[in-house]
């Protein structure tokens, strides 16, 4: 993007956490995305000779099955690929959609600005939960749904962010100055402010993909997001958790993974906060 | 007699990322009790940092090495508490922006007390008192009414005014003052710098007045030092200075001063080139790349500061008397 | 005497109850350069903002082809700003740190020639570049590996690269150290003769001033006080802040020993002028009793010679020195 992002890229990269926690995650997105090829067994075969079985290297099913005889590892990895492609399309949504919103309104200041925030505070209070459950009742189960659902509440924060970020710079000289050659709110919004507040955005929206994933799970686990024979880290977890006392694995590998996968998340946003928040220039 | 300040060899580098940029180069200079010296530099000069060390004010990534020495002791790596027994007391510094060198919340008599109350163990009631003469002292008209009122009530003038007060609480021996009236207004200055040299001459104390600006430091200091670049290039006497310069950078500069009497110019004098930035290291003199006169010898050799009667001057071919 | 280019009538800015700027009014020619001095709180740079709309003005007008500047429609100003164009003080400051320097300067022509292909773009870009006394090769950079004399060549090469007609400067060298505040100087006169653009020089150096305007304007408080051409001002200037500020400038030799005079002027305790007439008064040694119910009005002692001063036609003592 600039040369300050290669400064960035070099602070970040002299942070040992963040590297690691990004190395890890890597690690796991890699590992999702190949499962299928490393474990043959589908999502849905029921295995009845080793239902609940305890996991093992030894045996066919690496992490175990659970109490139909599904294994395990194969459920995970794609509950993984599942939450991760959520997390990632609503927060690249939240992120498209917040940092216009908040943009125009931080720019334009003045009446348009008091009536794109007042928009947005009703939108803040409205329970979100029994919106979803609303269009769930209307439109019925689906997964566009659920990325919609999700993304129609990223954004809201992401825009107070991103209009906070505008409001503080727009006063700055070359704001000025680009308002002095002749250009329009349009372009100054687009080449001068945007670029000049993605730092913190960007953060922010790295540390809002663990909410969202939990944010499914949770949907999830009330039984308005992903349906059988489909699976989500969420879905999963509610199912562990049914087993807890008999078959403990059940819950902590799924359960495992999503708690690691949301650490090197937190690690890697912090660390990418610290290496942006260095002021440039 | 002691100098009141000897600084010796004085070398400030900052590291950064995988280079030290080096601010300050080997910078020796004393300065006696009751005496005025003027520092005079541009940017990347250095001339703060010299004195920034001297108040183990550097940054936390600044690395000092030489002596200074205050009155007999030595400041430089000193531990803050030797540094507090003589900071704010004894040695002082006054900075370019009052509105930030002051602090917003608390009044001002509060800030001139503090002072006292820190340093000489007074009572707030006596120190208050001694803050009310203070404010007489630096002419500060009403001063009574004014101990209880806030910085931003005040104009940048009598800001600064507040700023020398306190510097002048201890009755030190030596001031600092940091470019301290280049934030002000121009009709404002010369008072700011009367009143320095009225201050000076009531108590007496040695006073360095850095600045970028040659006519505020003409008015007021004995000898002047001229830095570029991280080292002294010339040192002098005032009056020898300004009549007969002898190093080319001091010359040039005098001459880039845009008049307000004589004949009107069609383009103003100017230096060709830039100063080198901070830590830019050069081969043979700094000055050379932007000097009229400069030879080969001056673009391969560095000039050494060499003593010429009471005045120093680094350059191979300094300009004649 | 060619038709005023710009033509500014009654303007004022009110920042919250504060006015900055009143009831300023004057004319400006092509191809001439006019000075503009005054201190802080005189509200020079709030002109210059005003001027171009870049601030919202209480009141006022501003002409400028036909057009009052102030009212015109958004659309209107835009293009006008093709010709309106401005060099601030902080020369970093002033460039997006995000956009390399080569795409800073090209952003006037991307507006306003919008037909131009990439590479034409870089031909002007990389000879603006050469003009205002860098490489080509720095169209790359950003601003942050600039020192702020080459920032603010990069600014006044993207306000030139169109040849506006008029170009307000707002204080572009008191930022930067005095040996190379000539260069920048220099160039501004050199850029300005070749496009024959006429120049609004801000600042508070009038030494400066002196040297390249064609008339000059002195303010105070947020209203002229005096206007002049140079050596009338400089030699004989009426208005007694103007003497006082011309008493401050320390001595054009410096000579040890001689501090500049401080001026005979009462140092204000607070911020904020008087409320009620004269805005100078409580620091005038000349005021008298209708200087503190009437605002003075800016009239013609001499042809070309303007002051703001009920006793402007008395024969006032200068301003003399301490003892």
């Amino acid at each position: 993007m600039s040369g300050l992002g290669s400064d960035a890229a070099r602070r970040l990269r002299s942070n040992p956490a963040a590297v690691f926690a990004l190395y890890v995650m890597f690690a796991m997105v890699a590992l999702a995305l190949l499962g299928p090829w490393l474990n043959p067994n589908s999502i849905e075969a029921l295995d009845w000779l080793h239902v609940a079985a305890r996991p093992g290297m030894q045996s066919a099913h690496w992490f175990g099955t659970d109490r139909l005889g599904r294994d395990l590892f194969v459920r995970t990895l794609a509950g993984a690929r599942v939450s991760l492609s959520v997390g990632l399309v609503a927060s690249v949504c939240s992120l498209v959609v917040g940092l216009s919103y908040g943009a125009i309104a931080g720019y334009s200041g003045g009446r348009t600005d008091h009536l794109m925030m007042r928009i947005l505070e009703i939108l803040s209070g409205l329970p979100l939960i029994f919106f979803v459950i609303l269009l769930t009742v209307v439109f019925g189960r689906s997964e566009y749904l659920l990325f919609f659902s999700i993304g129609a509440v990223g954004w809201l924060t992401m825009a107070r962010i991103v209009r906070g970020q505008t409001m503080s710079i727009r006063r700055r000289e070359f704001i000025e100055a680009a308002v002095a050659s002749g250009a329009s709110a349009g372009r100054i919004i687009v080449k001068h402010v945007i670029p000049n507040v993605i730092g913190p955005v960007i953060v922010y929206a790295t540390l809002s993909v663990p909410q969202i994933i939990l944010f499914e799970s949770f949907l999830s686990f009330l039984g308005l997001g992903i349906q059988e024979p489909h699976a989500s880290l969420g879905t999963l977890i509610a199912e562990g958790a049914g087993e807890m006392e008999s078959a403990p694995w059940i819950l902590l590998v799924p359960g495992g993974f999503l708690a690691l996968l949301l650490l090197c998340l937190n690690i890697f946003g912090d660390g990418l906060r610290d290496a942006l928040d260095v002021k440039e220039g | 007699m002691t100098p009141t300040l000897s600084i010796e060899d004085l070398s400030v580098s900052f590291s950064q990322r995988d280079a030290s940029l080096e601010a300050v180069q080997r910078v020796s200079l004393a300065i006696a009790p009751a005496e005025c010296v003027g520092i005079i530099g541009e940017s990347g000069s250095g001339k703060t940092q010299v004195f920034m060390a001297a108040m183990g004010l550097l940054a936390s990534n600044a690395l000092a090495r030489g002596s200074i020495r205050f009155e007999g002791g030595e400041l430089l790596h000193a531990d803050a508490a030797a540094l507090n027994r003589v900071r704010g007391s004894k040695l002082t510094m006054i900075f370019q922006d009052p509105m930030t060198s002051l602090a917003p919340h608390l009044c001002i008599g509060t800030q001139l007390a503090e002072v006292l109350v820190c340093h000489s163990g007074l009572s707030w009631r006596d120190a208050w008192s001694s803050a009310g003469r203070m404010l007489e002292r630096v002419r500060v008209p009403d001063p009574k009414r004014r101990l209880h009122q806030y910085p931003h009530e005040l104009s940048g003038g009598m800001r600064q005014r507040v700023v020398i007060g306190m510097s002048l609480m201890c009755e030190p021996r030596l001031v600092i003052a940091d470019e301290p009236t280049t934030a002000l207004d121009v009709t404002i200055q010369a008072q700011l710098i009367e009143l320095l040299r009225i201050m000076r001459g009531e108590f007496g104390m040695a006073l360095v007045l850095i600045s970028h600006d040659l006519g505020v430091v003409a008015g007021l200091a004995d000898r002047i030092l001229v830095m570029y670049a991280g080292r002294i290039v010339e040192c002098a006497s005032a009056q020898e200075l300004f009549r007969h310069a002898r190093h080319p950078y001091t010359a040039e500069m005098l001459k880039c001063i845009p008049r307000l009497s004589g004949p009107r110019l069609a383009r103003l004098p100017t230096i060709a080139g830039q100063p080198p930035r901070p830590g830019e290291l050069l081969e043979g003199c700094a000055f050379a790349p932007r000097c009229p006169l400069a030879q080969d010898r001056c673009r391969t050799e560095r000039p050494l500061l060499s003593n010429a009667g009471d005045s120093s001057v680094a350059c191979h071919f300094p300009l004649p008397r | 005497m060619n038709d005023a280019l710009l033509r500014v009538r009654n303007l004022s800015v009110d920042f919250g109850g504060h006015a900055a700027l009143s009831d300023v009014s004057f004319e400006l020619y092509a191809g001439e350069t006019l000075g503009l001095v005054g201190e802080s709180g005189s509200g020079k740079s709030t002109l210059a903002r005003a001027i171009l709309r870049l601030l919202r003005a209480a009141h006022g007008s501003v002409e400028w082809f036909g057009q009052d500047l102030l009212t015109c429609a958004a659309p209107v100003l835009r293009a006008l700003r093709r010709d309106l164009q401005i060099v601030f003080q902080d020369p970093l400051a002033s460039l997006n740190p995000r956009m390399t320097v080569g795409d800073t300067i090209a952003e006037p022509l991307r507006i306003f020639e919008p037909g131009l292909n990439g590479h034409a773009r870089q031909l002007r870009v990389a000879a603006m570049l050469e003009r205002v006394g860098l490489t080509p090769a720095m169209a790359a950079r950003y601003p942050h590996e600039f020192s702020g004399g080459q920032c603010q060549r990069i600014g006044i090469a993207r306000a030139m690269i169109l040849s506006p007609k008029l170009l307000i400067c707002d204080e572009p060298v008191s930022s930067l150290d005095m040996s190379i505040q000539g260069q920048i100087v220099n160039l501004l006169l050199d850029l300005q003769r070749d496009a024959g653009t006429a120049m609004l020089f801000i600042s508070h150096n009038l030494a400066v001033v002196r040297h390249l305007s064609h008339r000059v304007l002195v303010m105070y408080s947020g209203r002229l006080v005096e206007i002049a051409a140079p050596d009338a001002l400089f030699a004989s200037s009426v208005h007694p802040y103007t003497k006082a500020l011309l008493a401050a400038v320390p001595a054009s030799v410096p000579a040890a020993g001689h501090a500049a005079a401080p001026a005979a002027l009462v140092e204000r305790f607070a911020a904020a002028p008087p409320a009620s007439g004269c805005a100078f008064r409580d620091r005038c040694p000349y005021a008298v009793a209708v200087c503190e119910t009437t605002v003075p009005p800016l009239a013609e002692v001499v042809a070309g010679h303007w002051v703001a001063c009920h006793r402007s036609h008395e024969a006032l003592i200068p301003l003399s020195f301490p003892p």
